[in-house]
This record gives C-alpha cells, sequence and structure tokens, in this order.
C-alpha cells in the first residue's frame, strides 16, 4: 500500500525534463487548419496590417539612413536576439527603441516596427548565443514553481505538452513566431505580453515592461528552440 | 490609420470565378464592452464595404458588432471584362477607406 501511494508521487518527477530536439514543434502544428492558413495567407492574413505599418515607419522613422533597406540589413538578424548590446542583454523590441525610446513597450507602432524587422528572418533558424549567467538565471525561472499556484513553466510546457489545458492544447512554448497576432487578443503582442499572460493564469508576480527577468527568459526560451524555424509574425490562437 | 488590403487576380479568363479577398485595419469596437472604471466604450465599428465592378455594384456586406478585429471577408465573382474592382469601407466616427485593384480579363 505504502509502495502504491510512493509510486504515484513519484511518477510526475520522474517525466520532468527537457523536450529532445526531434520531438521539438513549433506552436504553429498545435494549431487548426483554419488558423494555419492565417499565418500562411502573407496577402490578406491579420498581421500583414502590422507589416505594412512598420515598413511606413521604417522610413518615416529614418531607419533607413543608417541600416538602409530592410529586406537587405535586416536579414538573419531576428534569429540573434536576445543578444548582449553594449554590456547589457537586450531582446529585440528593445533593440528597435535604441534610437527611437519614443516608442512605449506594446505601443502599435513599436510592435509594427518590430514585426517588420522580424519578418526579415522569416524561416530562418534561431541562432542565439548562450550568454552566461543570464542564460542559467532564465532557465532556473522556467523550471521555479511559483504564484499562488504553485507551478513552473515547465509542469506544462515541458510535461504535459499537447495535452489540453481548458479546451486549448498546450503548445511547447518555442518563441518562434514573436510578435505575434493573437486571435484571443485581436491585436499584435509580445512575447512579453504572453509571458504576462501565463503570470497571470498561474496568478505569479507580474514584471515591469522590459524588466531584465522576462529578457532572461526570453534568452532561455530562444536558446531551447535554437535551430528552429522562424515564423514571425506569426498568428496564434 | 485606416490601412486596408484587397486581393485580387491580375489576370483571369473570360467567365472565369475569381474568388476576391479584403482586409480592413479597424479594432470593430462592439460598444458592449467597459473599461475598468464601468464606463461604456462606445461602439466603433465598420457598418458597410461595397465592391463595384467597372462601377457597378457586384458586393455589398453589412457589418455588425461581433465581427472580429481587422475583418477579412472574401467574396466570389464572375471575371466579365478588364476594368477596375472599387473598394469602399464605411463605418462609426466617419470611418471610411477606399481601395482599387485592375484586373485583365482574357
Amino acid at each position: 500500500m505504502k509502495a502504491a501511494v510512493l509510486a504515484v508521487f513519484l511518477v510526475p518527477i520522474a517525466v520532468a525534463a527537457e523536450i529532445p530536439p526531434a520531438e521539438r514543434r513549433s506552436g504553429y502544428d498545435f494549431m487548426s487548419r483554419e488558423t494555419r492558413a492565417m499565418q500562411d495567407d502573407e496577402v490578406t492574413g491579420p498581421a500583414v496590417l502590422s507589416l505594412l505599418d512598420g515598413e511606413a515607419l521604417w522610413g518615416k522613422l529614418g531607419c533607413a539612413s543608417c541600416h538602409g533597406d530592410a529586406k537587405a540589413s535586416m536579414r538573419g538578424v531576428a534569429t540573434r536576439y536576445p543578444k548582449v548590446m553594449d554590456g547589457k542583454l537586450v531582446n529585440l523590441e528593445q533593440q528597435v527603441r535604441h534610437k527611437a525610446p519614443q516608442l512605449a513597450y506594446e505601443s502599435r507602432d513599436l510592435l509594427s516596427l518590430t514585426a517588420y524587422v522580424a519578418r526579415q528572418s522569416k524561416g530562418m533558424p534561431i541562432d542565439v548565443q548562450p550568454v552566461q549567467p543570464q542564460l542559467d538565471a532564465g532557465k532556473a525561472f522556467f523550471f521555479r514553481r511559483q504564484g499562488q499556484l504553485d507551478l513552473a513553466c515547465s509542469q506544462c510546457h515541458d510535461d504535459n505538452w499537447g495535452k489540453k489545458l481548458a479546451g486549448n492544447s498546450i503548445p511547447q512554448a518555442h518563441p518562434t513566431g514573436y510578435p505575434i497576432y493573437r486571435l484571443e487578443w485581436q491585436n499584435m503582442g509580445s512575447l512579453a505580453r504572453r509571458f504576462r499572460n501565463c503570470l497571470t493564469g498561474i496568478r505569479a508576480q507580474q514584471y515591469a515592461p522590459g524588466a531584465p527577468e522576462l529578457v532572461e527568459l526570453e534568452l532561455y526560451l530562444m536558446w531551447r528552440a535554437r535551430g528552429m524555424k522562424l515564423e514571425s509574425p506569426a498568428v496564434r490562437p | 490609420m485606416a490601412r486596408v488590403v484587397v486581393n485580387v487576380p491580375a489576370e483571369a479568363k473570360k467567365g472565369e470565378v475569381i474568388e476576391i479577398r479584403t482586409l480592413a485595419g479597424h479594432p470593430m469596437e462592439t460598444g458592449f464592452r467597459r473599461t475598468q472604471l464601468g464606463e461604456l466604450i462606445p461602439r466603433d465599428i465598420i457598418r458597410t464595404l461595397v465592391c463595384t465592378y467597372n462601377g457597378v455594384e457586384i458586393f455589398r456586406a453589412d457589418l455588425h458588432p461581433a465581427i472580429a478585429a481587422n475583418p477579412l471577408i472574401t467574396f466570389n465573382t464572375v471575371a466579365t471584362e478588364s476594368g477596375t474592382l472599387e473598394f469602399r469601407w464605411t463605418g462609426d466616427n466617419g470611418y471610411s477607406a477606399t481601395q482599387s485593384a485592375t484586373i485583365k480579363v482574357v
């Protein structure tokens, strides 16, 4: 009897492990056929509006005066973020803001410009550097139980991916398509916004926009998804 | 701000059924939602989309609350002659957007 009870408690601990590279799947693979069609539509898909805004901003804000044609100069750039710039780990949004700090986090303009930059790397493999100690800090965040529900990111996204949570598929949490057009939001949003969603779900402490903790977590997730193809800007349910 | 996109085949055979896709950037605020302070957010939606083919109306849609933001409207028509398709969206708060596309019928 005692052994049976012990076995029940041991099982969840035994499966806690990282996803083997061959079993990694993008959130795209968990979506319905209709939602995939929205992402695949490069002419009238919902993220197209944001790309057009981003292209206009690229010219209007003077990005082109240093970087020239984004289609050439920004190719592959998004695959390498977060990375260390001037001694600080920054994600793509923060780097896009470096000469345009008036663009607020989560604002329509910043999301559009980031989506436009990220679009130039679509289909290229994620290629971030394992910056220490930030990578370990992000990994510790991912495996740390937190919030009133006392859950770690890994308990859903490593141990239970592919199962259902409130009717929705649990994806593997590979940030392959940010910024995304999310149907639930009816709008574009960043990975930081997605983190806020999960943190709300487990009733955990929220972080300020651009907080280093979230950038470290982003670095770990991108490292975890290294080699997977970028889909930005993706559509998610 | 009023960004719209249409997708019409550049060329079609006479009598062929063609698909037309339209996308309009719009929040489609329903008028039923409230702010955190309890104030009603006023309705702000697109009311109509009208498409004319060489001046003749071929498609009209009335939009209502609860249609998603950035509505994608797709419809079919028969390619009869070369010319221009004009699209006009109108809505609350003086919203108006137009777009046109040309088609060559062979």
